[in-house]
């Protein structure tokens, strides 16, 4: 039967992707604390922190977790995903040291991960590569399409996060 | 151009971190470290993901729902398929992304459709899994419901927008 066979690949597709992104989120933690060290990081925060602080009040001002939060986002919104995971993964261990119960997702983990699943961007890397290796005319025909589609994703989900935090708090 | 905000990046931190007198070797290589302990914590969940959703493909399960949706849609199968496992299966759509691509051309109405619904969202399943499950947090509340709905908003979008932009 195929599902047994299902079953058992799963588990070696798993695997490959986890050597797949494992050798990236090293690499990139590498420079990232880097960034950390140096105070860049907490530069682009305070940057950031007038468009991002109030979406995410209950971070205390400067702290590190809101500088990965940007960092995620920046890498996103450029389509450079192997760079936006291991902000990401940062991200939520700093979120974590800020959560009072370890076992569930703070209100600042949801909105963030919301904004992330929405897939912000502006230059739909992956997809104009795909788009080019079968032989498009026009590669990047879909980016103000894809970047309409995606904002109105971003904002909606925004709005969700809203309604479902009023409702459970 | 986005070819080379990578390297910049890598050479700004770099640049910045001479110019701050990082002891960059051994920083890099502590952060690095911390890549190991994640990659540990994180594989039990990409497991536990990948199986269930393979099993939940292959079970028919989708098939099914697909199925039901087809007439009330007047698009390609290929393509409600697409739009149901972006946010289930990055490898089930990038195969069905080839599908349509040779099947209907790249740059025909359902491949600038498809190119789109793909980059409008993300495989919300699979960074869920991954960020929650890496910090050990075991309920999510809401977080899946506020993602899935935002996905299903930008699928939406990306058909009206293409039916508008493109047909």
């Amino acid at each position: 039967m195929k599902i047994n066979e299902t079953i058992l690949n799963s588990t070696k597709i798993s695997l490959e992707l986890l050597l797949q992104i494992f050798p990236v989120v090293a690499l990139w933690l590498g420079i990232a604390s880097i960034a950390s060290a140096s105070g860049l990081l907490e530069k682009l925060a305070n940057a950031l922190t007038k468009v991002l602080g109030p979406l995410f009040p209950d971070i205390p001002k400067g702290h590190v977790s809101l500088s990965y939060i940007a960092s995620n986002i920046i890498a996103n919104v450029f389509g450079l995903g192997s760079a936006a995971t291991p902000f990401g993964l940062k991200a939520m261990s700093s979120l974590q040291e800020l959560n009072e119960d370890k076992k569930t997702a703070s209100r600042s983990m949801i909105t963030f991960t919301t904004i992330n699943t929405s897939g912000v961007t502006i230059i739909p890397t992956t997809i104009i590569a795909l788009r080019i290796l079968y032989g498009s005319k026009n590669p990047t025909a879909t980016v103000l399409a894809t970047i309409l589609a995606t904002s109105l994703s971003t904002l909606s989900g925004l709005f969700f996060d809203y309604l479902y935090r009023r409702k459970h708090e | 151009m986005s070819n080379y905000i990578l390297p910049l990046m890598v050479l700004g931190i770099v640049l910045y971190g001479i110019f701050k007198k990082v002891d960059m070797y051994d920083v890099f290589i502590d952060g690095s470290k911390e890549g190991f302990k994640m990659a540990f914590t994180i594989f039990p969940n990409l497991l536990a993901m990948i199986v269930s959703v393979n099993i939940l493909i292959d079970s028919g399960f989708l098939e099914f729902v697909i199925n039901l949706l087809l007439p009330v849609l007047k698009v390609p199968i290929e393509v409600i398929s697409l739009a149901i496992m972006r946010p289930i299966s990055g490898n089930a759509t990038l195969a069905l992304l080839n599908t349509i691509y040779t099947k209907y051309g790249v740059d025909s109405f359902y491949g600038l459709l498809s190119s789109t619904i793909q980059g409008c969202t993300d495989t919300t399943f699979y960074v869920i899994a991954l960020y929650y499950g890496s910090i050990g947090i075991k309920n999510t509340r809401y977080a899946l419901k506020t993602s899935l709905l935002a996905d299903f908003v930008g699928i939406t979008a990306s058909l009206m927008i293409c039916y508008f932009l493109f047909s």
